[in-house]
Parts: structure tokens; sequence; C-alpha cells
């Protein structure tokens, strides 16, 4: 069960043209919904005026003034408000302030514009560099890093930047809200495209100022999320429940693309300073790296994404001096939130990149360097973390070297490139880790629960609040209990993510669903089996068939039975928020990705024409879904390594369409070549780990460590590194 | 605004007929008038592919056709794809190779594919991602598509 390759659970009715997206689903008397939005990055908002030649009447309008709760969305840090009242700061462009539902979606959008604001603007601040506010600031301390500068055989400091990156899942955001009114009490329910129905949960409590159990949420079937529908719904939610609550008719809020990419969340771009000290021998001895996120106009979840970013930047080298200074820094621009790698592609870009450029300097290959400075089994990592498991990263990347041909294509290479052929080739990888879980205190903090309940029918149905987004959580989830019960996988359902029905197990992010909640489930299945014994119905062993009528009967005898289990933190976990010492994450996954590259020195096009992806990430549940996830995440990483650009104007995105902000296509990309090492972790259901984000981290400086390979000395210090950046580095270099 | 026309159309084999106005779009026609709501709009402007249909055999983006220009066509969505309960081979290809994971983009892909497949039999690999390019997937990186494709190509779907 465990480590075959079982079908998609929910592909049937994928294939078929059956699932239930948000938008599939409708009411005959539903309503149309529509958001205003503030137009300027910094201002008061003085007046909302509305123009001529609209039926206003018809219109059920919304304003700060109707909210019934409070007027701010539960967060970590709670700043934002879901809609701007008059006489209100207005902190970017894409700021809500008023929504407007009506039948007729065309007189809508007409509506929508015919709604003007009058705001006295104020100075902006759209540069993360003349940023004086501070969300979050992280320091991490290991040794005396200013101690060692002076005795250093070699120093090489630079800077990195990341810009942007829209996650452009490919079904926009939605909800559907319906607000029943109660002779007390109102009920909310909301139906939706989201990743963590507990946050939308927790939002719409406060937005209403209602108790729990009055607020239902329902996850439809989501057409990719990869972060991008982690906070963010929570705000539309509200908008669609606020409709529905003042309308008194169900209300449909479906972003279109433009609105989709221009509001919502983006990765965060970075600024990174490193610099690096070696001995004559290529050994590490310092590491000083100031890592800053532009984190937009609110908090959000910029100070969890700053965290893993800074925990990541000094990679998978032993180092005894090192100095992480991290800070997450507010701009008038729409708040950057979560996207696969959550700050650890941001960080490890400059780290992988910069490994690449002291290699040059100190004359060693690339693979040498790292080989030499490699953390082992009884290292410590930056926070201090004692390494417990046997990784062996030198033997990961001489598989990953050998698959690509590394060697030989070099030398190939170069040759190649010594003549005056216009396409240049180059081949490079990078080494990286990604902690599985929440940083920290996180998982003991959520104290998360999932359950087993028996079916009346004789199955067995998993509950968890874990979301499937297409990475396959109800497959695995599935095979963990099936596995676990000793039945067959089609004897287990997946609940659908409902609060009123699923325990809150957490939000589905940071790699933790297989890792975290998995083991949860596969507790739950036990502790379901354990209580039929004890009360009669089965003894063991048992064939499935005898597992089903037990189930049966106990369910007729005593109806349905549950047993959950909740998350608690292993007693050798330690960890300290305050001094970012100790056991940043229960486990790592780890790998080395490889990529071969050609540039065209004529149009600076650059092609990605092989890539290989190796990792390690303990036990491999479902190797094809695994599989699938590590493509599509290098897919992405390629994507935000050459081309993926967004474009500000004035704070806002001005190339907001999916003609103009540029994914890879199917052309765009060779075969990636997926493979795993193989190394069972306790923390884990039968020793998984973590690997949702994973492939987010590595294809960036691996695909730019090619390009500097096929170019030679060039300062390729940025992604997206797009044909105009790369013409502009081009250029400087020739004089 | 205009009057609305009766539009007659044959979709997956069976004919029908609606009230619309004649400048809706074909996607807004099926899923809202038709209620075939497998297609799918990821962008609204003839750039993701996922509203993708086939009409009077070519494929189209249906986000960018106005009603009156399908009067009297023939459309197949991926809903008239499977015969019955039985799926097509490339709907079971795609379901064995994990080439659907979050399934937004599916329905379009697998229109593409069937037409890449009646244009062009026996695709490599090169033909098949020139042949899908229209139709973006943010989720697998096109290899498990690519796979399902070729497998119903050398007539092994499963
Ligand atoms: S919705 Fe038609 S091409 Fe994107
Ligand atoms: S499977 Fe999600 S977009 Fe293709």
């Amino acid at each position: 069960m465990i480590g075959n390759s079982a079908i998609r659970k929910e592909g049937r009715a994928k294939v078929l043209g059956r699932s239930r997206y948000t938008d599939d689903k409708t009411f005959r008397c539903v309503l149309h919904g529509a958001t205003v939005r503030s137009d300027v990055p910094h201002g008061i908002l003085k007046a909302i005026r509305f123009g001529e030649g609209i039926p206003w009447k018809e219109f059920t309008i919304v304003t700060a003034q109707d909210i019934p709760g409070e007027n701010i969305v539960a967060a970590i840090v709670p700043d934002q408000p879901f809609l701007v009242p008059v006489g209100g700061e207005i902190h970017h462009a894409e700021e809500p302030v008023l929504l407007l539902a009506h039948p007729d979606k065309y007189l809508l959008e007409k509506a929508r514009r015919a709604i003007s604001l009058d705001v006295e603007e104020l100075p902006a601040t759209l540069d993360v560099a003349s940023s004086d506010r501070v969300f979050k600031e992280i320091n991490i301390l290991h040794g005396d890093v200013d101690s060692i500068w002076a005795q250093a055989a070699h120093v090489v400091e630079a800077d990195y930047r990341t810009e942007a990156q829209e996650h452009l899942y490919i079904e926009p955001n939605g909800m559907l809200a319906i607000v029943a009114h109660g002779d007390h009490q109102d009920q909310v329910t909301v139906c939706g495209s989201l990743q963590c129905p507990y946050y939308v949960h927790k939002a719409l409590v406060h937005l209403f100022n209602l108790p729990g159990d009055k607020v239902r949420i329902i996850q439809m079937d989501t057409g990719g999320a990869f972060g991008g529908k982690e906070d963010y719904p929570s705000l539309i939610a509200g908008h669609a429940a606020l409709l529905a609550w003042k309308a008194g008719k169900p209300v449909k809020l479906i972003y279109d693309r433009e609105e989709d990419m221009a509001a919502t969340t983006k990765r965060h771009p970075s600024r990174t300073h490193v610099k690096a000290a070696f001995d004559a021998n290529g050994l590490l001895l310092g590491l000083d790296v100031d890592f800053t996120l532009d984190a937009g106009a609110y908090a959000t979840l910029s100070s969890v994404v700053l965290s893993r970013g800074a925990i990541h930047a000094g990679g998978v080298y032993r180092c005894p001096n090192t100095r992480i200074h991290a800070r997450a820094m507010a701009t008038n621009t729409p708040p950057s939130g979560a996207f696969r790698g959550f700050g650890a592609p941001q960080s490890l870009f400059a780290l992988e990149r910069h490994m690449d450029v002291c290699a040059a300097k100190l004359g060693l290959d690339p693979a040498e360097l790292r080989r030499r400075n490699f953390l082992k089994l009884g290292d410590t990592t930056a926070t201090g973390q004692l390494l417990k498991e046997d990784v062996d990263l030198a033997g990961l990347m001489d598989r990953t070297l050998a698959d690509i041909g590394y060697t030989e294509k070099r030398k190939l290479f170069a040759a190649a490139n010594e003549t005056d052929t216009p396409i240049k080739r180059g081949v490079g990888f990078s080494v990286f880790m990604h902690g599985c879980g929440f940083t920290g205190s996180g998982e003991s903090y959520l104290a998360s629960v999932a359950g087993v309940e028996g079916l009346a029918d004789g199955r067995v149905a998993v509950l968890a609040a874990s979301t499937e987004i297409g990475q396959g959580k109800d497959t695995v989830f599935s095979q963990i209990a099936a596995q676990a019960l000793k039945i067959p996988m089609d004897m287990v359902e997946v609940a659908q993510p409902d609060t009123k029905v699923v325990p809150d197990s957490g939000p589905t992010v940071a790699s933790r669903s297989t890792m975290v909640v998995g083991h949860l489930v596969e507790d739950a299945a036990y502790a379901f089996k354990q209580a039929l014994i004890q009360q009669g119905f089965l003894t063991e062993p048992y064939a499935p068939e005898v597992f089903r009528e037990a189930v049966k009967r106990s369910h007729a005898r005593l109806g349905s039975m549950k047993c959950y289990a909740q998350y608690h933190n292993p007693p050798h976990i330690v960890w300290d928020d305050k001094t970012y010492q100790g056991d940043a994450y229960p486990t790592f996954s780890w790998a080395c990705y490889a990529a071969e590259v050609a540039v065209d020195t004529v149009t600076y096009e650059v092609k990605v024409e092989d890539f290989v992806a190796n990792q390690e990430v303990g036990r491999v549940i479902n190797p094809v879904l695994a599989a699938g996830q590590i493509e599509g995440g290098v897919a992405q990483g390629i994507g935000w390594a050459l081309w993926e650009n967004v474009e500000w104007k004035h704070g806002r995105m001005a190339n907001n369409q999916m003609t103009n902000y540029i994914i890879p296509t199917s052309m765009d990309l060779p075969r990636i070549r997926v493979g795993f090492l193989e190394n069972p972790h306790p923390a884990g259901p039968s020793g998984a780990k973590g690997l949702g984000e994973l492939p987010m981290d590595g294809p960036a400086p691996a695909t730019l460590n090619a390009l500097q390979n096929a170019l030679g000395p060039l300062r390729l210090d940025e992604v997206p590194m797009t044909p105009e950046r790369l013409m502009d580095r081009m250029e400087v270099a020739r004089g | 605004m205009a009057e609305k026309i009766l539009l007659r159309l044959t979709v997956n084999g069976e004919p029908r007929a609606v009230e619309v106005f004649p400048m809706a779009r074909l996607v807004d026609v099926l899923r809202e008038d038709l209620k075939l709501t497998g297609t799918k709009e990821g962008c609204g402007e003839g750039e993701c592919g996922a509203c993708t249909i086939r009409m009077d055999g070519r494929i189209v983006n249906s986000c960018l056709i106005p009603a009156i220009q399908a009067q009297g066509s023939v459309l197949l969505t991926v809903e008239g794809l499977a015969t019955g309960e039985e799926p097509h081979a490339l709907q079971s290809a795609f379901h064995h190779h994990n080439g659907a994971q979050c399934g937004f983009c599916t329905p379009g892909m697998l229109i593409a594919a069937e037409d890449l497949l009646r244009r062009c039999p026996n695709p490599d690999e090169a033909q098949i991602r020139e042949g899908l390019s229209g139709n973006l997937c943010r989720c697998t990186g096109y290899v498990k598509i690519v796979d399902a494709v070729k497998a119903v190509a050398e007539g092994r779907p499963a």
C-alpha cells in the first residue's frame, strides 16, 4: 500500500469533467459580487461617489459601516481591514473599499466602473530599500563571525535579488456565500477555492461576531493554490458573506484573471547580501547574510515567511561562525504572501548562486567547494540544530552530476563555447534542503487534530481539514489509513473539508500534510482499530471483509464511532523563539538539482534543455504522485528563474494578464527527470517526510549557475533573469 | 442591449437550443445555459486554454467565441469524450498517469490532446509538446500529461 503508486482517488471525476469547483456550483437566485478597490497606493479615503446612469437601488452595496463584527482580518498580526472605511487610511492600490452585488454580471461591471473615490494622496513607499517600517526582524547568531574576516584566506561578498512571482493557479479565486438569518443568530456558510478552511473560519467568526458553530466553511474542488489560496481567501470569503448577509440571497464572488493577478498575494521580493569567508583549503569559516523581504502593505504571513527564509539562508553547509540578519519591511504595494517554498527559495537562491561565485574566486569546481563543506551526521546548523540523520549530500550530488553528465558536458561545452557559435551551453546545479512542517514551535502551538470515523456501510472516513489542491492528499491519506487498518484503499473515504465535519488539522501548507497530518491519520486509524478490538467487535488477525462487518456492527450498535489523534511535540524537539536557536524543524528533506541550458547570445533567449531533480524525502508514500509534485515545482522554479516577471507601475502590477506574464508552456520545458533516494524518518507516517515545497528551492540557482557556466563571469544576481536583464548584464560585461 | 437569439447547436451529439444574447461568450452558454460546467475558464482572453472545446472539427477557445458565431455548429466538450460511464482512452490515461493534478486545465487539455491525436496519430514527444502548447498547466510540469498522450498513441492507455 505505502510505497506503491495508487491511482489518484479523485482522478476519475477530474478527467470526466465532473469535479465541482466553486464556479460550477450555482443557485437560481444567485447574485454576482464585485469589489471596488482603492486605485492609489497610499492616502486617506475622503468619500465614495456613485456615478450617473446606474440603477443603484437594484444593487446590494456594502461598505465598512455595514460590518457587524470586527473590520479586521484575523491573522498573525491583526492589521488588515476587510474594507477601508471613509476617513480610513489606504495602504496599497488594490485595497478593497466597497462591495457590490447584482444578478446581472454585465451591469455589475458597469456599476463598478461608475464608482469613484475621493482620496487625499499621501507619499507612498514603493521600493523596499527606502522603507523604514519593519514588520519583523530576526537574528540568528552562531559563533563569532566578525572575528573571522581578518584570518580568512578568502572573503567573497555579493548582492542578490529575487522579484515577485504570481502563483497563477489556473482556477482564479472564488467564493460562494449563503447567509441564513435566524431569530437570534445568523448562520454563515461559505464554499470556496481555498487551502485552509480554519483560517477562513476564524476570520469570519470575528467579522460577523458569531460563535464558531454559526460559521461553516467548505472547500470546493480547488484548481491549484501553491500558497496563493492560503490567506487571501479569508478576505474574499468575508466579502462574499457580507454581500450575502446584506442581500439575503446567495452571492458568488469570482475573481477574473486580471483582478486575481493584481490584487491577491505574490511571492515576497527579496534582497540579500552574502559575505563568506574560507580558509586556504576552501573550508567555510564564516557566513554573514543580510536578508530583506518586501512584505507589502500588511503583515499577513510575512513573519513566518521571513523565519523560513532566514533559517534556510545558511544552506546545507557546516559553518562555525554564522550571522543571519533578516527583516520583513512594509511598502505600499499589495501584501506579499505564501508561495511554495515560503522564503526559502529566496535565501537559497542567494546562497547557492554565491557558492558558485565563491568557487570561481577560489579556483575550485563548484562541486568540490560544496563537497568540502557539506553538513553531515552530528554537525549543527546555523540555529544550533544537531543533525541526527545520516544525510549523504555528497552522494546525492554525485548521483545528480552523473545523471546530467556534468563532467563530460562541462568539457564538451567549454570547447564548443570557444567557437563563434551564437548558442552557448552550460550545466549547473544546486544543493539544498527544506525544513518539513512548521518552523520551530509552530506545530506544538497548532496542536492539530485528525480523525477516523466508522461509516454505516462498513467503510471508514478520514476526517481532516487538509485540502486536496492537486497534490494528491486524498490518495495519500487513504493509503496511510488503509495500511494502518489492513484494508484496501477503496474502503477508505476522505471527508470533504467542511468545518462542520472535520477537526482543525491546521493549514495545508509547509509540506506538512503527509508528514504531520498523515501521521495523525495513522495514529487515529490505529486508535480506531484498537477501539473496535476493545469493544469486542474485532479480533486480530482479520480479513478486510471481517473488518467491514465489525465496523457495520459497531455502527448499528453505537452509532458512528470516531477516534481522533492530536499532535504533541516529541520531547527531543526544543526550540527557542527568542534566540532562534534549537530544532528549527523536526527534519529536513534534501536535494540536488542540475540544469543544462542553451543561451542564444543574439536574442538572449535561454532554453533549459535538460533537468535532473534528485531528492531524499524519507519514505516515498506514492512515487507517481510524488514525482508529479516535484515536476510541477521544478516547472514553477524554472519559470521564476527565467520568465515570470511582475512589472510594477505606481504600486500595482501592470502586466496582470496571462498574455504578458509568462509561465512555461509544454514547449518551454524539458522532460524533468526525477529521482528519489529513500531514507525513512521516524517523524512521518512509515518514515515519510515533506516534499511539496522542496522543488521550488533548487531550480533558480541551478539554472543561473548553468548560465554562468555557459557565459563565463557575469553578474547573474537576479531572478527572473529575463532576456532584457541578461542583455543588460552581457552588455555591461562587454563594456 | 441586443435581443436574445435562438441558438441551435449540436453538443456532444445532442441537438440543443437556447435563448442567449448574440454576443454572449460560448463558454458562458455552455457553463450557464447548458449546465456543462466541465469546460473551465482560466483567463477569458484566449491564453490559458482551459476553455478549449472542439467546434466543427477545430479546437477553439470558447471564451473568445460569441454565441452568434456558433450558430448551427457541432461542439465537443469534455463531457462528450466518455461513452456512457466508459472513459475515453485519453481520460483513462490521464487518470492512470497522474496527468490531472488539480484538474482545472484537464478538460481543455483532453480536448486539445484528442485533436492532436486526430491530426497526428503517432506524435513524438516534441510534437506532443507542440500540440499542447496552447494549454497551460501550472501543476504538473507537463511530464505526466505528455506520458499520458504518448501512452494512448502507443495503444496502452492504462
Ligand atoms: S479561458 Fe479561454 S483561453 Fe483562458
Ligand atoms: S493540473 Fe492543475 S493546472 Fe493542470
